[in-house]
């Protein structure tokens, strides 16, 4: 499982390199995530807690995690048009993905992150 | 995301009486008599093309400009640019309604390929941004144009559906009047069933093709707690935006006038009791092609505009240079008229558009141009559009319209040559006031025009045929001749002048000739009478001088006697016999 998990993720790296580099060079966090929220609800605490247990465990060292939450700044709201909550943007690697939910199913997460292929059909 | 908290509570107090909020698009108000509920969600639903955006933006714009309410649109499907671009041609200037905080264009963004779902979410974000717009000007109005697409963008239609309900409580708490549009479902309303969670209002747009002829209409499906109009009713996007056609408002209610207005033909005006037309009434012009309708129509257009007065003219047959060209050739030029912008010609085919479309923009002109004469040229043609019975309730529902405005019109219809009362004229005449009939009359291997009034309400007219002549300076119309075969016209007409006048020369011959005879005898008579006094005279003087000698001679016999008595007096007793003689 981790195999063919390093293996897409090394699969992965060469597309991210045609779509990221050249004005950037590769830092260890690679990975800028961005969780959007509305206050402390269980969703929101869920969420958080979910994503830092994923990154953990197949992104460590090099993800970051900003948490905005939208009660105290609607107006951040329209920049990454976001309309369900809680939303997890990730805003590097290009292109940017959203993650909508609790991020309770990790595979699903893996695959919205692309750190796991789609499954087949 | 404050809120008003007076409307907080809205929800459960039923109030006594729904507050209405004026949407600005013409004629929607007129039929929901007064606008949308106020506070409450309206649903606007319609398939693609129907309107729904344009009457969303027209919503906000005519509540920004005109009742000072600022509204937010939200747009999940055109951007900002996109939006303003499309109104602009409208005449709606968005982005300075925007920077004075008139109005908040919100795109919201929703593209499936890049986003996931996973686990439990709500539309909180949402909500917040319609929150931040909604506070960030004050708005009172807002419209979601479509929310559904919410539905393509996320999966999991239960929390959605659980959300959208939650949505439009929180838009009623906020006393926000909304416009929601919707698509149209194939048997239902709208594809995801959204009338299930706004039930105040429903209004359906609609954009279908009869006859390859494409009509919107417009229909308020539910109007809780109130009365509205529930026909379908027509309407146009035109340059100034949004109009509903509001045909309940029409009735027998208009007031009619006893002013009389020239048809500008003198001898047609002196048939018609001397004066003319009924102001604000309708004149009906029929006959064959060629009979000279349009001419008639051309006399009243130039009367009225040097009254001063405007006329709307209609052509459905002819472009406007057509019209004026062809006047022109008989005298009449309107061309100053246009130019004095007396005058509009609005030329366009009767298939163009639908018989609604037609309604509703007469109506436009109407209401535009406040003509105080109306010219439609021909009313035949829109059945080639509808069916008879459509054309008819269209041209009742025109008629209504042009009444109630106290308008003069003038239709012409085109009618068979062998019907004289063609079939829609038979539909119509209930609605026509004054009905000229022109004829063609085929004689001696010409063909001429014969005009007569049918009909002329509310007035003395003439029950004259009068032949309708076609000159250089417009129409004559002259007296007819009548021969021994009825009313007899051109070369005809001339003939029989001809003959009347030898007739009338011998005659008068004749009469010369008697009275010269007369004369003679008299002459005659006079002469012999003359004689008979000469020959009269004569034997009086022939009498006297025999009376004059028999006088003499008495005497001189008298006085012999004397004589001789006083010689022999004894012999003779002489006075008996004197006393006799005498």
């Amino acid at each position: 499982m981790t195999d063919t998990k390093d293996e897409k993720t090394g699969a992965k790296k060469p597309t991210r390199k045609k779509t990221t580099p050249k004005d950037r060079a590769p830092h260890e966090t690679e990975w800028e995530l961005r969780l959007y929220v509305a206050g402390h609800t269980s969703k929101s605490i869920a969420a958080l807690n979910n994503l830092r247990q994923i990154c953990e465990q197949h992104l460590a060292g090099k993800y970051k995690i900003e948490v905005v939450d939208l009660l105290e700044n609607p107006q951040l709201a329209k920049g990454d048009e976001i309309v369900a909550l809680p939303t997890l943007v990730r805003r590097l690697p290009e292109p940017i993905r959203k993650i909508i939910g609790s991020l309770s199913d990790t595979e699903k997460v893996l695959v919205g992150l692309q750190l796991r292929p789609r499954e087949e059909a | 995301m404050a809120g008003r908290s007076s409307r907080r509570t809205g929800r459960q107090d039923a109030p006594p009486k729904l507050e209405k909020v004026p949407t600005g698009i013409k004629g929607l108000d007129e039929i929901t008599m007064g606008g949308i509920p106020q506070g409450r969600p309206t649903l606007l639903c319609g398939g693609p093309g129907s309107g729904k955006t344009l009457f969303g933006m027209e919503f906000l714009i005519r509540g920004a400009t005109e009742y000072g309410e600022p509204g937010v649109f939200i747009a999940f499907e055109e951007t900002a640019k996109e939006l303003s671009q499309n109104v602009e041609s409208l005449g709606f200037d968005v982005p300075i309604l925007i920077n004075q905080k008139k109005l908040a264009i919100d795109f919201v963004y929703l593209d499936q390929q890049e986003i996931e779902v996973t686990g439990e979410y709500d539309l909180e974000g949402l909500f917040i941004r319609l929150g931040y717009a909604i506070d960030s000007i004050g708005a009172k109005r807002i419209v979601l144009d479509t929310v559904e697409a919410l539905f393509a963008g996320l999966t999991n239609e239960f929390i959605l559906r659980g959300e959208l309900r939650r949505l439009f409580r929180w838009l009623k708490e906020k006393g926000m009047t909304a416009v929601i549009t919707a698509e149209r479902g194939d048997t239902t309303l709208t594809k995801q069933g959204l009338e299930e969670y706004v039930s105040d209002c429903v209004i359906l747009l609609d954009h279908r093709v009869i006859d390859q002829v494409a009509t919107r209409r417009l229909r308020v499906v539910k109007y809780r707690g109130t009365s509205h109009g529930t026909n379908e009713y027509p309407f146009i996007i035109d340059e100034q935006g949004f109009r509903v056609l509001p045909v309940t408002s029409l009735g027998l209610e208009h007031k009619v006038s006893s002013e009389r207005v020239s048809s500008g033909i003198p001898e047609l005006d002196e048939m018609l009791g001397g004066k003319g037309y009924y102001r604000g009434s309708t004149v009906l012009v029929s006959g064959p092609a060629g009979a000279g309708k349009t001419s008639v129509a051309a006399h009243f257009v130039d009367a009225a505009c040097r009254r001063g007065e405007r006329c709307s003219f209609f052509a459905f047959e002819e472009s406007e240079s057509q019209v004026l060209r062809n006047m022109r050739s008989i005298g009449i030029n309107l061309e100053p008229w246009v130019k004095k912008g007396l005058l509009r010609f609005i030329a366009s085919r009767p298939t163009m558009f639908g018989l609604e479309m037609h309604l509703v923009s007469m109506h436009k002109e109407l209401t535009d141009f406040k003509p105080e004469n109306v010219i439609m040229d021909p009313i035949t043609d829109f059945e080639a559009v509808g069916s008879q019975r459509d054309a008819k309730s269209m041209l009742l529902r025109m008629v209504d319209l042009i009444k109630s405005a106290g308008i003069t019109a003038l239709f012409t219809s085109l009618t068979s040559e062998d019907v004289a009362l063609g079939t829609t004229e038979v539909g119509i005449s209930s609605l026509i006031d004054t009905w000229l009939l022109v004829r063609n009359l085929e004689q001696m291997g010409e063909r001429n025009r014969g005009l007569y009034i049918l009909k002329s309400r509310g007035m003395a007219h003439s029950n004259q045929i009068r032949e309708f002549v076609l000159t250089n300076h417009g129409v004559k119309l002259v007296e007819v001749a009548l021969g021994p075969d009825g009313v007899v016209t051109g070369s005809s007409r001339a003939a029989q002048r001809a003959q009347e006048e030898t007739e009338k020369l011998a005659r008068a011959q004749a009469k010369e000739a008697r009275l010269k005879t007369l004369e003679h005898r008299r002459a005659a008579l006079d002469a012999r009478l003359a004689a008979l006094q000469a020959e009269f005279e004569a034997e009086v003087q022939a009498a006297k001088l025999e009376i004059a000698q028999d006088e003499l001679r008495e005497k001189r016999l008298a006085s012999e006697r004397s004589s001789l008595a006083q010689k022999q007096s004894e012999k003779v007793a002489p006075k008996p016999a004197r006393g006799k003689r005498k």
